[in-house]
């Protein structure tokens, strides 16, 4: 399984600039009709894609070109175009700054702490609530469990300050049964774990769904065939269960290598008054109040720039072992 | 599918353990069942204890110390307080009819993209879906967006720049997509040969029999467009009146400010007057009801919605 495909027929081909189809890819295109044909035929479609398209163009490409920001001292006034370019001091900038090595060191630390603790969460719900025979069970408490997913990051730190804030439940409890109140809210040693938390509590009941749907899609012959041969239960599961989700887990494993530097960045802006810059700070929040905040647009932009292209890398590597290990990973070159 | 959520084939039975599955022993039922409902109530009982702190008069707050478990008497004061016309409530209205105009923008747009692309071998489809799938794995980060939006655009203050930037998702498109592509092409096909345009099949024959993967899209863009707060903080943080719901609870969280609506005291006479964190919770719960309101009419498609689109891609 592969997560995106764009082959919906045969390979297209390219079409000379008179609308014939090129010389050289003749034998190929055999079946296929003239561009003037096509375009006569699928202008309708054409049509149709065109808002997204330019909305596309407008506000994900031409911020991509707008990186070159990255390589000026942008002056707002001047606009692109005319401010002045510095070339690469803004990165020279960036990497002598210790502030930015305090940031990606806590991206990746925070990154790995998710890897190790989130991850397996969703997996291990998926086989428990897949062991409840009940539908009715399993349907309520899918319900439950999803609606997280749909609250804000401002919403899911608000519940969070009053389960276990200074003022929240927790402390209230702590204090009338006599113990010390610990308000994880703002202590900083406590935030990496404390954000898993909240991303936990988010996210992994609708992790669950994917894994779900893998299961749900292996052959119930194969457990009773095992249990024929004297499998028990924990056996099923390891040997037929695990093996059936391997492809979507490698999946998202890679998907969330290749997203490693994106720790999350409203749940990190939202609380960095209550603990400090010192322990939220992340890539994200690093090129947001250096650039637009302290109006340092340059290196604001270059500590972007950076991260896409750590990301694009961490992204091509992961998908480069799930190919090694025989896995499909995120896409696999062209058939 | 009657039964929300069911992955098995006969959703309606009970389904039953098959024969040659061992019995589950107690202790293993026990473990599982507790399992089970401690997840649940982590989810459920800070929901609950906003809900009903929000619902909870002075004196109940009182007794508790804080946020409330156990009510004693409830009252819709601290809701008519914020929804009385201030600061509040021209929030909400504003973060409302941002939701809905974006929706139904990116709506419009993702369908229309989706269908586009779906036809087997139409003229340059596959470089349109490459273009759109680029953006889901480079983007040039907050800062270029920013300039184009807010020199490049002007859109620096005005409420489309909450809109517009956000309004196209690559991937809920590859979604739709996948999935009308799953929709009978006998069905497309025998349009087209009864003459039918391309717009006429996509409203007629498409749309009807994807409404699954519709609902849970559009609950997707309004969720986003509902949740969002950085794009405030962004492109308008100067000017308090245009402020969405969720960046004025961002403003009460991250930077402490004070409560609007907290002026007319003379409206409550002493001892009705709703507790500060009564009001907090208030403004919680109003960011809460759209989505518990909306949720469970999607809920049950969201298998179906999302699974035949994503897993089959």
């Amino acid at each position: 399984m592969s997560a995106i495909s764009v082959r919906s027929g045969t390979a297209t081909t390219e079409t000379g600039p008179g609308g014939a189809p090129a010389p050289a890819k003749r034998k190929k295109a055999r079946t296929r009709l003239p561009f003037r044909v096509r375009l006569r035929r699928d202008w309708p479609l054409l049509l149709m894609a065109v808002p997204a398209v330019l909305l596309v163009i407008a506000f994900n490409y031409l911020p991509m070109f707008g990186t070159v920001t990255a390589f000026e001292y942008y002056d707002y006034i001047l606009g692109f175009w005319q401010s002045t370019w510095v070339g690469l001091q803004n990165f020279s900038d960036l990497f002598a700054d210790p502030n930015f090595w305090h940031a990606f060191e806590n991206t990746i630390v925070l990154s790995v702490i998710q890897l190790v603790l989130f991850f397996p969460v969703p997996i291990a719900l998926a086989l428990l609530l897949n062991s409840v025979l009940s539908s009715k069970i399993r349907s309520f408490v899918q319900a439950i469990v999803y609606l997280p997913h749909f609250f804000s990051w401002v919403l899911v730190i608000v519940l969070f300050q009053q389960m276990l804030g200074g003022a929240g439940l927790l402390n209230h409890l702590l204090l009338t049964h006599g113990m010390n109140a610990w308000n994880i809210m703002t202590d900083p040693g406590a935030f990496k774990y404390l954000v898993t938390a909240q991303s936990v509590w988010k996210e992994a009941g609708w992790g669950i769904i994917v894994f779900l749907a893998a299961i749900a899609a292996i052959d119930p012959a194969l457990y009773e065939a095992a249990a024929a041969d004297g499998a028990n239960r924990w056996r099923r599961t390891w040997h037929i269960t695990l093996p059936g989700m391997r492809g979507v887990i490698v999946l998202l494993l890679v998907l969330r290598l290749g997203n490693a530097l994106n720790v999350g960045f409203e749940q990190f802006l939202i609380q960095r008054n209550a603990v400090g810059s010192g322990a939220s700070e992340v890539l994200d929040t690093y090129s947001y109040y250096y650039g637009v905040a302290a109006n340092n647009f340059g290196l604001g932009a270059a500590a972007g720039l950076f991260k896409g292209v750590v990301s694009l890398l961490l992204l091509y590597g992961a998908n480069k072992v799930a190919h090694f290990f025989g896995e499909d990973g995120l896409y696999r070159g062209t058939r | 599918m009657s039964t929300a959520l069911s992955f098995k084939a006969k959703p309606h039975k009970a389904p039953k353990r098959p024969v040659w599955e061992e019995k589950p022993t107690v202790v293993g039922q026990a473990a599982k069942g507790a399992t089970l409902t401690v997840v649940v109530l982590l989810v459920v009982i800070p929901v609950y204890a906003v809900v009903l702190t929000s619902l909870s008069p002075q004196s109940s707050v009182n007794i508790a110390g804080g946020i409330v478990l156990v009510p004693h008497g409830l009252t819709l004061n601290a809701y008519r307080e914020m929804l009385d016309g201030g600061v509040i409530t021209r929030a909400m209205l504003i973060s409302l009819a941002i939701t809905v105009v974006g929706t139904a923008v990116s709506m419009v747009v993702s369908v229309l993209c989706a269908y586009g692309l779906s036809r087997p071998r139409s003229l340059g489809h596959r470089w349109i879906l490459m273009a759109l799938i680029a953006t889901m794995f480079f983007s040039g980060g907050i800062i270029p967006s920013f300039i184009v939006v807010a020199d490049l655009f002007n859109g620096y203050d005005q409420y489309w720049a909450l809109i517009l930037p956000g309004a196209v998702s690559a991937f809920n498109i590859l979604i739709i997509r996948s999935f009308y592509m799953s929709t009978a092409s006998e069905l497309i096909e025998a349009a087209k040969l009864d003459g039918a345009s391309e717009f006429r099949i996509l409203w007629s024959v498409v749309l009807p029999t994807s409404k699954a993967v519709n609902a849970v899209m559009a609950l997707f863009y309004a969720v986003g467009y509902w949740s969002a707060f950085f794009n405030v903080m962004l492109y308008m943080p100067a000017d308090s009146s245009k402020w969405t719901l969720q960046y004025v609870l961002y403003t009460y969280v991250s930077q402490g400010a004070t409560m609007p609506g907290q002026n007319s005291a003379t409206a409550f006479a002493g001892k009705d007057q709703p507790a500060p964190l009564s009001l907090q919770m208030c403004v919680v719960v109003l960011t809460l009801i759209p989505i518990l309101v909306i949720y469970p009419f999607v809920q049950k498609h969201f298998t179906k919605g999302m699974l035949t689109g994503a897993i089959k891609g």
